[in-house]
């Protein structure tokens, strides 16, 4: 096997060394026993926990900051004399070295558990470390997705979950390769938004080795194990006359005939801006502010506020910045509130603009530094809340903005309610910013972090185009804006859909700007239409793709 | 047996870093230490995990013993460190 095919779904060529993602790590079989020579199989165990350590603490020292404090305490709990003395214990007594680790873990495992609070949440570092060491034992890959590589790897899954791929950039990973999603799934939309090359539905791609070289051809779909030198010069020159159409688009976002539609990057930090910039967006169309915020047991300080708002508003002279105001709750809990009540379902409680309602302390200091950091700034300050169902919470929130001195007070549609009644919310508020992800997850019903689930957040199903349409139509009664800035504005085809219903901006993680601003300027404005039209005729997402795609000309000449 | 008692000042309590600093020193000391919350039964203060199962809060006390060789010092050491807020 050397060469494998798949859907092409990310267009790009990526080559690198195969990380294989398991999903679980299997629990070695009770009962397992070691060959007699337990001295050697105690110097197995110790060794593969110091690996374990080694590669921790390595880990650490290249992320820094408080990533490496829990890279760094991690580490400490593989090298404890507590759990070796376990592990020898076990082995001693006949038990082959991996049952032996798991069995020493689970002991400390269910001390922390049944503690509750921050011990509880330790549970999730310990098994990490005891599934980390158990793959050294028995040579599996390693569990999970490491965040920093010497080389970008390729990523290979059977599919992905947003949860497996929140730590990834352009700078770790080379290629995405699933065996199975679709053209739709989590996996292209991510990779999309990278801007890394990816394949998917691609049969047989979970068995190749770990740590095979692999090139990707996102375009083609093709999957080639151990490439020659030459297959890989050929394969980047096609990629490079795909890359030079791209960065023939510049200026503005707009359609063939000459229809504004602004392209704007999200951003989770002026440490994004870079990439904006590069990328040509016209401003923000998302700041999330979640990290200024979390992991910390002291809320941020006025200044440090002001001064990250400052900083993004600064690099936009002109443009417009729209900051999402706090989204936490108890599935992304601040350590300096009182923790949350117990909640069976973290996404349908008091996150988002719901939990400044509890804690409006919190809201009042993010108002007052962002409109301190406004004051003086040559950028539009756009201000809104994650999280809103009705007027009532709207107006609540644009009350509290007016006060602080914010002139435009938005909201996310990401609640169908919100999408349902967008014609009331329009006349509260100064616009919307329509978040696909989480409108996907609540119209149906299904967890965007379970990958069983991936196909249910698609964002080209047809149910979830008609509340795009209703909530763009809604603003449009009042002539206010709706943005789009979930995951869906970084595909170019659905990102041509999305103006053909009515949506006034498109906002996305920056490495997808160039090959949406190319597409947009190869339709007009009426083809958007009739592709959005033929999209929200089709029954299913794949034949709303097809449909869509069948009006839309343009595509062909980028290779999409 | 060489002792200090010392009621744990910092917010976090005996977790996170404080109890990080406080295992990576006592695993430092070629000698014996343990640590025990309240009259509880003493733990191998070198083991993270140990340290962290006692899950010892802000206004708790700890007893931490030690026997040998600079017994002393390094009982003051581990006293400032569970005691710095």
């Amino acid at each position: 096997m050397d060469t494998l095919n798949g859907a092409g779904v990310s267009p790009g060529i990526g080559l690198g060394p195969a990380h294989v993602l398991l999903a679980e790590i299997p629990e070695p079989p009770p009962g397992a026993r070691h060959d007699g020579d337990a001295e050697a199989e105690k110097a197995r165990a110790y060794d593969a926990l110091e690996q374990v350590a080694a590669d921790l603490e390595a880990r650490g020292a290249k992320a820094g900051g408080e990533a490496q404090d829990v890279l760094e305490a991690q580490a400490m709990m593989a090298r404890d004399p507590g759990l070796a003395e376990s592990v020898a214990e076990l082995v001693g007594g006949g038990m082959a070295a991996a049952r032996a680790v798991y069995e020493a873990f689970a002991g400390y495992r269910e001390m922390l558990a049944g503690a509750g609070g921050y011990l509880a949440e330790r549970v999730a570092d310990l098994d990490d470390i005891r599934d980390r060491t158990i793959a050294v034992l028995s040579g599996l890959p390693m569990p999970g997705v490491p965040a920093a590589a010497d080389e970008p790897y390729v990523l290979i899954a059977r599919d992905l979950a947003p949860a497996d791929t929140a730590v990834l950039s352009r700078e770790v990973v080379a290629a995405f390769v699933t065996e199975e999603g679709g053209p739709t799934s989590h996996t292209a939309i991510l990779a999309r938004a990278l801007g890394v090359p990816a394949v998917v539905a691609c049969p047989g791609v979970t068995r190749i080795a770990p740590g095979t070289r692999v090139l990707v051809d996102g375009a083609s779909g093709v999957v080639r194990l151990s490439p020659g030198e030459d297959e890989i010069t050929t394969a980047r020159n096609a990629a490079a006359a795909r890359q030079a159409l791209l960065a023939a688009a510049t200026g503005p976002g707009r359609t063939a005939d000459g229809h504004l539609v602004p392209l704007l990057a999200n951003v989770g930090g002026p440490k994004d801006l870079e990439a904006a910039l590069a990328n040509g967006a016209e401003g923000v169309g998302l700041y999330r502010t979640e990290f200024l915020f979390l992991d910390r047991a002291e809320p941020p300080g006025a200044e440090e506020q002001e001064a990250a708002y400052r900083a993004v508003l600064n690099a936009f002279p002109g443009g417009r910045v729209v900051v999402r105001t706090l989204d936490a709750g108890a599935d992304k809990p601040l350590a300096f509130l009182p923790p949350p009540g117990e909640e069976p379902n973290p996404a349908l409680g008091e996150r988002g603009l719901r939990m400044f309602r509890v804690h409006q302390e919190v809201m009042s200091a993010q108002l007052g530094a962002l409109a301190r950091a406004a004051a003086g700034s040559r950028a539009k300050l756009q201000v809104m809340a994650p999280m809103v169902a009705g007027t009532t919470e709207a107006e609540w929130f644009v009350r509290a903005c007016h006060e602080a001195g914010l002139h435009e007070a938005g909201i996310m549609i990401e609640i169908p309610a919100a999408a349902l009644r967008a014609a009331d919310l329009a006349r509260v508020v100064d616009f919307f910013s329509i978040g696909t992800n989480d409108l996907a997850q609540y119209t149906f019903a299904a967890d965007r972090q379970l990958a069983s689930l991936a196909s249910l957040q698609d964002p080209w199903q047809p149910a979830l185009l008609d509340l795009v349409h209703l909530a763009a139509t809604g603003a449009r009664t009042q002539a206010k804006g709706c943005g789009v800035c979930g995951e869906a504005a970084a595909d170019p085809v659905l990102a041509c859909v999305l103006v053909g219903l009515g949506v006034t901006s498109l906002s996305m993680g920056a490495p997808a700007l160039p090959a949406v601003r190319a597409t947009l300027a190869r339709h007009t404005r009426e083809q958007c239409e009739v592709a959005a039209t033929a999209a929200r005729a089709a029954p299913t997402a794949q034949e709303a793709r097809a449909a869509a795609r069948a009006h839309l000309p343009g595509l062909s000449d980028l290779g999409l | 047996m060489p002792e200090r008692r010392v009621t744990v000042q910092a917010e976090v309590g005996l977790h996170a870093r404080p109890a990080a600093t406080f295992v990576q020193r006592a695993a430092q000391a070629p000698i014996a230490v343990t640590v025990a919350k309240g009259g509880g039964e003493p733990v191998n203060a070198k083991s993270i995990l140990s340290v962290l199962a006692l899950d010892v809060r802000q206004g708790e006390n700890v007893v931490i013993s030690a026997e040998g060789e600079g017994a002393e010092e390094l009982l003051d050491e581990l006293a400032a460190i569970a005691s710095a807020p």
